[in-house]
């Protein structure tokens, strides 16, 4: 009991105390750096709503001990893009949700946004299909999925045609 | 306009001062109890606000759902907000819009006729007069009634526009919930609940958490336990070990909750029942048609579990909560806690998706009990995914019971609808506390019984009238107040029930009388903008009436009009029914009268139609007799990407007719669309919910045995 890990958040060294070794990464993320975009859905792993980016892959915050992920490079939600003001830019994976009004009540979308984010900079075609396979483990429960995908898939490709070149007929 | 004419809102918060306020120089404050529960409705009111105030939406503020500065609205249901909440804001600021110009005429002795306002300037014959709202503001008596008779500004830049929704850029960005708020020296609390309804705590060893980290409080009281840690994890540690040392008495309630067709009419009901138009005595020839369809109890099954914050400071209680009602959560606070209502203050702040009365103000009390043990101390209680699934208010079981009869012409002649339901509405208020943790604490304060009569509040007849042409139609309607769980508001209440078995019958006497299933409905429709839904739908999926039956892929439709007074709404489902039955198309036509935030219609009837076919396909909130046994995902299964149909939905705008609410309007006709659909591809029809792979099966094995 009372170990302190250090963990890199969004580019950021910190050092944190815990009372419980198996204390998760959620909780220190959202309690004790304040970085609350990171959602708890159902702490069991299956909705998908804490999903952040663990050297680059998508995983479920509310289950992995802090001490598992010390030394690695952890991203969130707030990492991405500049922040919560309205003048800071939105990632431009944020910004085609916000283009296509892909939400409802918003809560399912971090850890949405984070696991879409795993699959495009995995640097693949964009595909519908990998969208769906990718998100199946995500919940949403407004119903908003058919924008939610088409907000991705719009992403994937602008981010696509960039890398190719940027020319499209 | 008359005083009748007014909205109740109005009618309840009579004077101007209750919904406007120029105060802070550069922008109007609007004040509604109208909250956002993820469906748009700030984005809209803001809006309405801003066109009829002539003003930029920068410099509206909305101020929704405050006990301290809101007019008391009750709750944000029924797809009201917009007809009731938007209307009366829409009348207010046309009321102060006229009280700011006609002051601005006195100050500038000038006719009122020349003066208009824009951009929160007044303009003397179209050109800036030198005065702004602000300063004329000064000068207005606010109170003053709203009288409902000044003319709408007739819409020019927002309403009927598209506008982006206001909160979810904050959302998209990783903001936005009550969940992540923060008060100076908050506590985190949890609440160890009983293992099932009627468990009653016989011991509890509370040594072990009271050694562990961070326990500032353990307080217990009858069948309550809760904790509150000075860190989050604390409590989730704190709470297993009181879970640990909790030995409860569980009982059985003695309900089978396998059948609920065999179940629920063997209940005891309070009945009621309304009949209109003669009963033809059986018509010669007639054919008669009978068919019954049962619907099961269903979760909210929000993404996040509930959360409540409350603080105690010199006797006084302030709750933030994602409640649907401040108001009425206030009072029924008051009563659980022996306050008086001046005492408590109650602050919506954002949750996520709501879809009728889930925990949230449970979670409230939760919130209000502990904070009282530990004064002057915020304490922010989260439900566990536990929590929500088996203690929020389930959507009730119904069983529909449709006798019917055709003539030899194929039209409708007789209807008999008979449903069997639990409560639709155990909201909490100041004469029903309906508190989850009040019926906990001693001494408790149960649940009190309730059951619904026929009328504008039963829940469980909600569109259990057909919007057909019908020369006659019953309702009775056996409402069972004795159900072994917590029921109550679960979107569209007993509507989409009754609109599943309606629409679903409507399909079988269609049948019955070799008719395509589109014109069978127009040929019992007169109302234009029904009519124009269904062939709009009809059109939109290139319906095919000579469709073959039984290919294992097919269409179907569903209509109504939510409450006979909301939206009209048609969809068309294509299912193709493999392993599982799966939805991969829909269309939908709506008419939604003026709409305010077309996007923000179209956003609401698709995220309508995706959780019906959710809840169509694959929800049943589990009941063993004593406990709630599905109480994760895993359990309890929603609608995932990979079966998330493509969806094209078509708005019937109206300008000219007034706005109708669509929150609930598309769910009804999305399951009978599906269930229709499901009948045509396996040319079998399902009348028992969820239409599940293992339904399927049994109901072809029904079919081919002896």
């Amino acid at each position: 009991m009372g170990t302190t890990h250090t963990l890199r958040v969004n580019g950021k060294r910190h050092e944190l105390a815990v009372d419980y070794d198996d204390t998760p990464l959620l909780y220190m993320l959202r309690n004790d750096l304040g970085l609350k975009g990171t959602r708890f859905g159902c702490g069991e792993g299956n909705c998908g709503a804490c999903a952040v980016l663990i050297d680059g892959r998508a995983q479920r915050s509310c289950e992995l001990p802090v001490w598992s992920v010390e030394g690695k490079s952890i991203t969130t939600i707030e990492g991405i893009g500049e922040g919560l003001g309205a003048s800071g830019r939105l990632h431009p994976l944020q910004q085609a949700f916000l283009d296509f009004q892909a939400g409802q009540c918003g809560y399912c979308l971090s850890g949405i946004i984070m696991t879409a984010l795993e699959l495009i900079e995995l640097g693949g075609e964009p595909s519908r299909q990998k969208i769906v396979e990718a998100l199946d483990r995500n919940l949403c429960r407004c119903g908003a999925h058919a924008r939610i995908i088409a907000a991705i898939e719009a992403a994937w490709k602008k981010s696509w045609d960039e890398v190719m070149g940027g020319s499209t007929p | 306009m008359t005083e009748q004419r007014l909205p109740w809102s109005i009618h309840e918060n009579p004077s101007l001062d209750q919904w406007v306020d120029f105060s802070r120089s550069g922008v109007a404050r609007v004040f509604s109890a109208k909250v956002e529960l993820g469906q748009g409705i700030v984005t809209a009111i803001a809006q309405i606000a801003a066109e009829e105030l002539r003003l930029p939406m920068s410099q509206v503020v909305l101020v929704s759902g405050d006990t301290r500065y809101c007019p008391n609205e009750s709750y944000t249901v029924g797809s009201m907000s917009i007809e009731i909440g938007g209307t009366s804001v829409r009348m207010a600021c046309a009321e102060a819009r006229h009280a700011l110009v006609e002051q601005a005429a006195r100050l500038l002795k000038a006719d009122l006729s020349r003066i208009t306002a824009e951009g929160g300037l007044i303009l003397l014959d179209g050109k800036p007069s030198g005065l702004d709202y602000w300063q004329v503001a000064a000068q207005v008596d606010w109170k003053r009634p709203v009288t409902g008779a000044i003319a709408f500004t007739p819409p020019q830049a927002l309403i009927g526009r598209s506008v982006a929704r206001l909160d979810l850029r904050s959302k998209i960005a990783g903001g936005g919930f009550i969940h992540d708020l923060e008060m100076p020296g908050m506590l985190h609390g949890r609440v160890l609940r009983p293992p099932s309804y009627g468990a009653r705590l016989q011991s509890l060893n509370r040594s072990r958490a009271e050694a562990m980290a961070g326990v500032v409080n353990i307080w217990c009281s009858g069948d309550f336990v809760g904790v509150c840690c000075e860190r989050e994890y604390q409590a989730v540690k704190a709470l297993e070990a009181l879970r640990a040392g909790a030995h409860w008495l569980e009982s059985e309630t003695g309900h089978d909750a396998r059948g609920w067709k065999e179940l629920l009419p063997s209940l005891r009901s309070i009945d009621s029942e309304a009949e209109v138009g003669a009963c033809p005595a059986s018509a010669a020839g007639a054919h008669r048609v009978s068919a019954a369809y049962s619907k099961p109890p269903l979760a909210h099954a929000s993404m996040a579990p509930s959360c409540g914050i409350a603080s105690f400071d010199d006797n006084r209680l302030t709750v933030w909560t994602h409640s649907q009602g401040v108001f009425p959560l206030r009072d029924a606070l008051a009563v659980a806690l022996g306050l008086t209502r001046e005492q408590i203050a109650v602050i919506h702040v954002q949750g996520a998706g709501v879809y009728g009365h889930n925990g949230a103000d449970d979670a409230a009390l939760d919130a209000a009990l502990l904070a009282r043990q530990v004064p002057g101390r915020a304490v922010r209680v989260q439900w566990s995914r536990d929590d929500e699934l088996a203690w929020s208010p389930l959507g009730s079981p119904m069983v529909v019971k449709i006798d019917g009869a055709i003539t030899p012409a194929g039209k409708i002649a007789e209807w008999t609808a008979e449903i069997w339901s639990g409560p639709h509405g155990r909201r909490p208020s100041r004469g029903a506390v309906n508190l989850l943790g009040a019926s906990h604490v001693d001494p408790p304060i149960p649940f009190p019984e309730s059951y619904e009569m026929l009328g504008a509040f039963a829940g469980g007849a909600r569109n259990s009238e057909p919007a057909y042409d019908l020369p006659h139609r019953r309702i009775v309607l056996h409402s069972l107040p004795g159900l072994p769980f917590r029921t109550s508001s679960l979107r569209t209440l007993g509507g989409y029930a009754n609109v599943f078995a309606t629409e679903s019958f409507i399909d079988e006497l269609a049948l019955a009388a070799g008719a395509d299933p589109v014109e069978f409905r127009l040929r019992h429709l007169t109302d234009p903008r029904a009519r124009q839904v269904i062939e709009t739908a009809a059109r939109l999926s290139q319906w095919r009436p000579d469709a073959e039956r039984g290919t294992g892929r097919a269409r179907g439709i569903g209509f109504c009009r939510y409450k006979n007074t909301a939206a009209y709404v048609a969809v068309v489902a294509e299912v193709k029914v493999q392993m599982e039955p799966r939805v991969t198309r829909a269309w939908c036509a709506v008419d939604a009268g003026l709409a305010i935030n077309p996007d923000g219609v179209v956003n609401q009837i698709e995220g309508g139609i995706v959780q019906s076919i959710s809840w169509t396909l694959k929800e049943e909130a589990g009941f063993d007799g004593c406990r709630v046994t599905t109480r994760n995902w895993d359990e309890y299964r929603i609608l995932r990407f990979s079966e998330a149909p493509e969806l094209k939905v078509e708005l019937i705008q109206r300008p000219d007719c007034p706005p109708l609410g669509v929150g609930e309007a598309a769910q009804g006709p999305a399951a009978a669309a599906v269930a229709n659909a499901v009948a045509r591809a396996l040319d079998l029809r399902i009348r028992d919910l969820p239409i599940t792979r293992a339904r399927i099966i049994a109901a072809t094995a029904g079919e081919t045995s002896p």
